[in-house]
């Protein structure tokens, strides 16, 4: 649109019509204050504190609901707008409570730094406030009513961001207020973005109220431990008997992609991490029971076994088995550590989506893969299985909000009728397992559209498949985004479908926070990083030296190598076979079995050897999400007698007598300049690191500093040569498959999705007491039953 | 949940007069609540089925309008005006004498289901006034002798 000019308090600002009042402002540095206005929400104009001079206009005027025009001179603070201002705090002053000393919001109040910029100190109010008792809405929503000033924001982003419309407003003019949608309690996503979003303390959460204050804690932008999305949390931790606990999840660094997002996993599911059964020291089966040990002693009986196998046995009896949660550093150098230490191509993981045929199908596309931030923006969306609002809650949400602010055309092929078909252009439902056939319709298979037809139909307008294809290969810059539905030839059918849309985009969904990094680094078989193949040569052979080019055995190639009883040692890092994906435990009971994890899990149980692991909240590195998106890691909580499994499995080859440096390019031939040489100022010194760090030269001096494998990974694996600086700043960069190895053809059957809900998160889920008290509650509610 | 076929017939014809479904809500509510006496939780669950609403969003419009009530009334509704012009000449008296009349407070029903009282802002008919409104039905330059005899000729009706 045309650009406007106009004037405020003397500065002359220009910006594109249509622009609110307020956003001109802001962009310029004049802060216009507001309660109930919110960027991208729709608008209120309840608050009044937004007032502002317009000449020409009789009074003043809100500049929230103000669209900016051609030659307006506005002035954003005088006497009259001031006292306009004190009016409106002391009037929502008037029933607010004052137990600022106790509430949750104190210190980061918006009505608290609003009435010390206009507020009076003296009320003209005599009447006794109005008390009303909180209100537990559900296990993780609390209601403190006096508190709440009606800005309706808890409303609109329930409603219109979430599309969940749990909460509304009751009765009218002073005694309105908020409710939620079961008339004393809520049934919702449980999302918790009505508590981010309240300005006050009126919205509370479960988790975190009356614990501690927002200025004692140490506050951590890291990424989500649980689903594919990778969405940044703020965990805000304090000093505790153990380490450091880590007492809130939030959305204050809304420096991610997901922005305003996070659902009750990223906000509230830390808990696991403080959970009772942490385990905190090694354990090694002894007379057949697990008994506590000493790290000295866990460390050098696992070095002695597993380099005696690998001597005896060879590499090939031993099994080697990664993790969808751990960073890509520890993921790759697990990867190296198996091939370089253990001599075994025997390494697998939990997979929940076919990436190395998605890798092989978007070889030399260097633009065909979209980030989550794409998926905000595309002008439309075609959406192949998975259900996104309780898998992906992000994508969910990106899809939902492109849709209601930029109204991007989304179609959805799905097997059920999944929530997001309310947004949808076009919903087609197809039989359960036709997702397939689907892609070879696209792809131009007419006879494969048989087996589709039953089923079909659309919402809105009747569309059937041809006229669907038709409007979809019509389409420009169409993000095409598909569930673990669609493996192997599916995956290259759509792509290749999509190869007549001029600027189409992909999108493959995997279920954990870091599956993708666990495929990217090579926690296959049969693939080095990069999707690289292990029986032909690569730069890897040369980088790496003397590493095993026969293919190795999946998991269930493990398995049964167990049950011949020639697999003989078996190392688990972070994975729960036994737990997730149905194993005998009784398999490996002749194997000598090492596992790495923070719970006692199902394989745990079963183990020689049990090492308490660190999670992703108390350890660096980088996770990759489903996208691609490279973000950083940061350790915010630590729980005192656990160990990074990176530091593990470096003490672990260290004990099997390997020259770590061979594993870790720490050291080396340059020396550390720690600032000495840089004199009295201090400063230059500082600077100096920063800009090291940003060029990744800073000297890596520990072998246990992901960050020396971190460069490795970017030096070596194909997509990561990003930018370390943007990375370090915290922003995602996102890495592309277009230069990736050549991948390998897997069975389909060896993708086992994990279904995981909005309330439950696989083995980690299971420790975490705020999606279990959601479970809970919901269990004895069984006889209500949602509206969607 | 079933409604009369005069209901019926009026929902049907009313909703295409408006451009988006959940506009006719208002005016259902009303045709609902005068035909069941007040709005149950079946009768929400049913309009907001019917017009593509949450039952909360139906709750928010019911809880907004005073005219609109969840509890049930009793069969006739008096309604008496206290505002300005009714104030001044004896609405507040009117209002008074009912109370003690038939036992009841502000929005109470009396036992025998018959009257449900209630003060109410300005009905438009000042000209009359102190006025009060029975159901649909009003009752102008009232005195506490007039209200009386309405009164009694709403129970007599009321206990055929």
């Amino acid at each position: 649109m045309a650009d406007v000019t106009l004037t405020v308090d003397g500065k002359k600002l220009t910006a594109p019509a249509g622009t609110l009042l307020i956003e001109a402002c802001k962009s310029v540095g004049i802060e216009v204050p507001s309660f109930c206005y919110y960027p991208n929400l729709s608008l209120q104009g309840a608050c009044r504190m937004c007032l502002v001079k317009i000449e020409k206009m009789p009074k003043l005027q809100t500049a929230c609901t103000t669209v900016v025009s051609e030659g307006m001179v506005v002035t954003s603070d005088s006497d009259e707008i001031r006292q306009a201002r004190k009016s409106m705090v002391e009037l929502l002053l008037g029933n607010h409570p004052l137990d600022c000393p106790v509430c949750d919001a104190g210190g980061e109040c918006e009505l608290q730094d609003m009435t010390f910029s206009y507020g009076a100190a003296e009320s003209k109010f005599m009447e006794a406030k109005n008390h009303k008792e909180e209100q537990q809405w559900s296990p993780v929503v609390f209601f403190d009513r006096p508190r709440c000033i009606l800005c309706y924001r808890c409303v609109r982003v329930c409603g219109e961001a979430m599309d969940v419309w749990a909460l509304g407003v009751q009765n009218r003019g002073v005694s309105s207020v908020i409710a939620p949608n079961k008339q004393d309690h809520l049934e919702c996503e449980e999302c918790g973005m009505c508590i981010d979003i309240c300005p006050v303390g009126a919205l509370t959460s479960g988790a975190y109220r009356y614990k501690t204050r927002p200025w004692e804690m140490k506050h951590v932008g890291t990424i989500c431990t649980h689903c594919g999305d990778g969405c940044k949390t703020t965990l805000g931790v304090r000093r505790a008997d153990t380490g450091m606990e880590i007492v809130r999840g939030d959305n204050r660094d809304k420096s991610g992609t997901n922005g305003d997002f996070l659902c009750i996993k990223g906000r509230y599911a830390f808990d696991f991490a403080n959970h009772e059964d942490r385990l905190t020291q090694p354990l090694i089966r002894k007379n057949g029971k697990l008994t506590p040990s000493t790290w000295e002693e866990a460390f050098t009986l696992i070095g002695k076994k597993l380099a005696d196998v690998r001597d005896k046995d060879g590499g090939q009896t031993i099994g080697v088995i990664g993790s969808t949660r751990t960073t890509n550093e520890e993921a790759y150098l697990l990867s190296k550590f198996a091939r370089v230490v253990l001599k075994t191509n025997n390494v697998d993981h939990h997979r929940t989506a076919d990436f190395p045929a998605f890798a092989s199908a978007l070889r030399g596309k260097p633009e065909a893969t979209a980030r989550m931030a794409d998926v905000f923006s595309a002008p439309a969306i075609l959406l192949i299985g998975n259900d996104p609002t309780d898998q992906h809650p992000l994508l969910a949400y990106q899809i939902r909000n492109n849709v209601r602010l930029h109204r991007a055309r989304l179609y959805v092929v799905n097997s059920s009728p999944i929530k997001l078909r309310r947004q949808a252009t076009n919903f087609t439902q197809i039989p359960a397992g036709a997702e397939g056939k689907f892609a070879a319709f696209l792809a131009g298979n007419d006879a494969a559209a048989d087996g589709l037809a039953s089923l079909s139909k659309t919402k809105d307008e009747s569309l059937d498949l041809l006229a669907l294809r038709g409007k979809l290969l019509a389409e420009e810059d169409l993000i095409i985004i598909f569930g673990s539905e669609l493996r192997g030839s599916d995956i290259a059918n759509i792509v290749n479908s999509a190869s007549l849309i001029p600027g189409a985009k992909f999108l493959c969904l995997a279920d954990y926070a870091n599956s993708r990094g666990a495929a990217d680094m090579g926690l296959y078989p049969d693939l080095l990083p990069g999707y690289h193949a292990a029986a032909t040569s690569s730069q890897f052979h040369q980088e790496w030296g003397d590493i095993p080019q026969t293919p190795g055995l999946d998991l269930p190639g493990m398995v049964n190598s167990a049950e011949d009883g020639k697999l003989k040692a078996l190392y688990v890092v972070g994975s729960n076979p036994v737990g997730r994906l149905s194993l005998d435990p009784f398999v490996f009971s002749k194997s000598f079995v090492v596992v790495q994890d923070i719970f006692l899990t199902e394989t745990a149980v079963m183990a020689d050897v049990v090492l308490p692991a660190a999670n992703a909240y108390e350890k660096s590195g980088t996770f990759t999400n489903t996208c691609g998106d490279l973000q950083l890691v940061k350790k915010a909580g630590e729980v005192a007698g656990t160990k990074s499994d990176f530091e593990m499995i470096v003490r672990i080859a260290d004990a099997m007598g390997f020259d770590i440096k061979k594993l870790i390019p720490f050291g080396g031939a340059m020396r550390a300049d720690m600032g000495q040489s840089r004199g009295a100022q201090s400063g230059e010194a500082d600077r100096h690191a920063v800009w090291l760090e940003m060029h990744g030269l800073e000297p890596k001096l520990s072998p246990l500093d992901p960050m020396a494998i971190l460069d490795e990974i970017q030096r070596l694996v194909p997509g990561y040569d990003v930018s370390r600086m943007n990375l370090l700043a915290g922003n995602s960069e996102h890495t592309t498959l277009a230069n990736s190895g050549p991948g390998v053809t897997h069975k389909p059957e060896s993708i086992l999705p994990a279904n995981d809900t909005l309330f439950t998160s696989g083995t980690l889920g299971r420790y975490s007491r705020a999606l279990n008290s959601v479970m809970e509650s919901r269990e004895v509610k069984t006889t209500e039953v949602a509206a969607d | 949940m079933k409604f009369s076929e005069e209901f019926e017939t009026r929902f049907a014809e009313m909703v295409p007069h408006y451009p988006t479904k959940r506009s006719a809500l208002v005016p259902t509510l009303l045709y609902a609540q005068d035909e069941i006496g007040f709005l149950s939780d079946e009768v929400i669950a049913e309009i907001a089925s019917r017009l593509d609403l949450t039952e909360l969003e139906v709750r928010n419009v019911i809880s907004y309008y005073s005219m609109l009530t969840t509890k049930p009334r009793g069969k006739f509704n008096v309604q008496v005006c206290t505002n300005i012009s009714c104030m001044v000449r004896g609405g507040e008296e009117i209002l008074h004498h009912c109370a003690n009349k038939l036992g009841i407070g502000h929005k109470q029903t009396t036992a025998d289901d018959l009257f449900t009282l209630e003060e109410v802002e300005c009905i438009g008919a000042c000209s009359w006034a102190p006025a009060a409104q029975v159901n649909y039905d009003f009752h102008e330059n009232l005195t506490p002798e007039k209200m009386d005899r309405i009164l009694d000729e709403y129970r007599k009706k009321g206990t055929q």
